[in-house]
């Protein structure tokens, strides 16, 4: 399962067009420069495929060892 | 007792720098400096430093940016034309507050001028090396030995002051061969690399970096401490030489291959009877302004500026010293033609026996 | 994939490149590559001018930083005068292919031993978008506003196909960083490209297709289809020159 770091995010959307299972979208709150950032719809959906984090420029989307969740 | 050998100037700058640590060269052919790339090109792989042609003088300046930023003496030569392309990195040497020598073998000018020898880059050299207002410490040998007592120990003053240096000669000074006393060579280790360098032969174990970019308030802090740092070479580092000034009635002021023709010049006069001296920047940038104006102008009737280039570009800041207290007087060949004996002599007799030239 | 942690080579901050900009990602992928070499402590980033200059603020590691279009030649200095260090210059395409073009053609032909990222986005981003080498025909720039001209500013330069000509560069690839797969093959690229270059085997030069959603005048989203559909076409990605595989 993936961690976002909304602190990094800059609201590019890229992580949402390319998640396979289209369970990322831009939620409502900002992060503290204004941006709007991406919140996780149905986390147990989630196949920890990584291409979010693979597309995310920032580098705001970890993908933890397994124990590490 | 070091090692005498007969050389031509610019084999000789060379084979200093090389004694004096340097490791790294990169330049760009142009007459008439040529001996320093060639003779560097064979000799610092010897010596386990390395050896570059660039594609250009610009990208030279900046091979020699890196090394330099590595900790690494590094250098790189010219004459005037490449000098100006130069210029960009050089500022850039200034501004990320890197240690260099640059050598400028000159000629004659401006543009492509000649290939002959010229003293036509003293207003560069001294004012304006580069874009932003920065200087460098400027020595203009008048011998093969001089030059190489003063490439030796380049480094020495451009890390201390984490500046580049340059070497100001003329394409006469270059070529001709002289017997020269070579200084043994210094050994540098990897410890004592700056602690500043990008190098982590040091042991450095944190990230290290070099920048010439600022934001607004550092820059003007760095600007103010470059001043700073110009002001306290007039106080410690001017280089200069006084030859029979203490009587005389008229004074000299030359600098590099001008200043060997004028002193045999002087002889002659001082043979007639006639009151002549001669003061001789070795730093033309520290100028020797005190040497200049604290001459008894009571007693001195005239100065005369002797270049070999027209019209004389060392005259304002002899001007601003002797500050109107006695004539100024230039005399000078231009464009590749060299001084001669009977020109100068005759130039400055002209003068001291109450005619004038060019006042 | 089966773990991805954020690189300590760049700041634990937001970049300076605005959203979406595959400058910052481009960086990142570096930054990954170098941390899996574990090639950290002896990396050494020669930062150029344009926006890859924004890495002065977020690159966590050595760095020089150099004159417009000079960082082939800065490299050059610091790897022949301390050639254990992984060098590599992080170069746009006004840097690289108009200023520099004179560096980046002769360290390439001499062969040295280090690596150039090459950020190819089509447009000067940091002074505002205007035309660059690289800028497409018909591309809408602040100097060219009805769009490139040929007739009048060339044709847009392909580096890769330039340098591939060369006898001594060893890899010579281009990858767009607007698909995930695009973006995976871009991070094997970079690592073979530090690999030669620690094995000592030269040159190396990696193109990134990169975009510039502020001065394109599109969404972040816009940039990527914009590049499947113009970019790509023009500039194709591939392998040119990998000596070890045309041995």
């Amino acid at each position: 399962m993936i961690v976002i770091n909304e602190r990094l995010c800059k609201d590019c959307r890229y992580c949402v067009k390319f998640c396979p299972k289209q369970i990322l979208e831009t939620g409502s709150q900002r992060n503290s420069r204004g941006h709007f950032y991406p919140v996780v719809t149905e986390p147990e959906k989630c196949i920890s495929c990584g291409i979010c984090a693979t597309m995310c420029p920032e580098g705001a989307i970890e993908l933890p060892a397994k124990g590490d969740e | 007792m070091g090692e005498k050998k007969f050389m031509k100037g610019n084999e000789a700058i060379a084979e200093a720098a090389v004694r004096g640590g340097c490791r790294f060269f990169a330049g760009y052919p142009i007459t008439p400096q040529n001996e320093i790339p060639e003779y560097l090109s064979w000799r610092l792989p010897e010596v386990g430093g390395s050896y570059v042609q660039g594609e250009s003088e610009i990208a030279s300046v900046n091979m020699v940016y890196g090394a330099a930023a590595m900790g690494t003496r590094a250098m790189t030569s010219s004459s005037g034309p490449g000098i100006s392309l130069k210029a960009e990195g050089i500022s850039y040497l200034a501004a990320a507050m890197l240690p260099a020598l640059i050598v400028n073998i000159s000629r004659g000018g401006p543009g492509l001028g000649s290939i002959q020898p010229a003293q036509s880059d003293y207003l560069q050299a001294t004012k304006a090396l580069g874009h932003g207002g920065f200087h460098a410490m400027v020595f203009a040998p008048n011998s093969a030995q001089e030059a190489v007592d003063i490439v030796y120990d380049a480094w020495e003053y451009a890390e201390r002051d984490r500046n580049p240096v340059l070497v100001l000669m003329d394409g006469c000074l270059g070529n001709i061969m002289e017997e020269v006393e070579l200084p043994p060579m210094k050994e540098l280790k990897d410890e004592d690399l700056p602690e500043w360098s990008l190098s982590r032969r040091n042991g450095r174990d944190y990230q290290g970096n070099i920048t010439p970019i600022y934001t607004e308030l550092i820059l003007e802090g760095l600007n103010a401490a470059a001043g700073e740092m110009y002001k306290a070479w007039e106080e410690d580092d001017v280089k200069v030489e006084e030859f029979m000034t203490e009587d005389a009635e008229y004074v000299v002021v030359a600098y590099g291959i001008a200043s060997r023709v004028a002193k045999e010049a002087i002889i002659n006069l001082r043979e007639q009877g006639f009151k002549v001296g001669m003061i001789r920047p070795i730093t033309l940038f520290p100028f020797p302004k005190a040497n200049i104006k604290n001459l008894d102008y009571s007693r001195v009737k005239g100065i005369i500026d002797i270049e070999m280039t027209i019209p004389a570009q060392m005259r304002e800041d002899i001007e601003l010293q002797v500050l109107g207290r006695c004539p100024v007087y230039e005399y000078g060949r231009s464009g590749g033609v060299l001084l001669d004996d009977e020109g100068v002599y005759e130039a400055i007799y002209e003068i001291v026996s109450g005619g004038e030239i060019d006042g | 994939m089966a773990e991805y942690k954020r690189s300590t080579l760049i700041a634990d901050s937001p970049s300076g490149y605005c959203p979406g900009c595959l400058h910052s990602l481009a960086t990142r992928l570096v930054s990954d590559v170098i941390e899996e070499l574990g090639q950290g402590d002896n990396s050494l980033n020669v930062i150029s001018v344009g926006c890859s200059a924004l890495n002065i603020l977020y690159w966590g590691g050595d760095f020089l930083s150099v004159a417009h279009g000079r960082a082939p030649a800065a490299a050059t200095g610091i790897k022949r005068s301390n050639p254990e260090r992984l060098v590599f210059a992080y170069q746009g395409d006004g840097d690289l292919a108009a200023i520099g073009l004179s560096e980046i053609m002769s360290a390439a032909n001499r062969g040295e031993n280090f690596t150039v990222i090459f950020a190819n986005n089509q447009t000067y981003g940091m002074t505002g978008g205007q035309m660059a080498p690289t800028t497409l025909i018909g591309q809408k720039t602040t100097t060219t506003v009805y769009g490139r001209d040929p007739a009048t500013t060339g044709y847009p330069m392909k580096m890769c196909e330039l340098i591939s000509t060369l006898e001594a560069p060893c890899y010579v690839a281009r990858f767009a960083l607007n698909s995930p797969k695009g973006v995976r093959e871009a991070r094997a690229g970079i690592k073979k490209a530090f690999e030669l270059q620690l094995q000592g085997k030269g040159f190396t030069f990696v193109e990134l297709l990169t975009n510039c959603p502020t001065n394109w005048k599109m969404t972040p989203l816009q940039t990527l289809d914009y590049m499947n559909t113009n970019t790509i076409p023009y500039f194709k990605p591939g392998v040119y020159k990998d000596t070890e595989v045309d041995k």
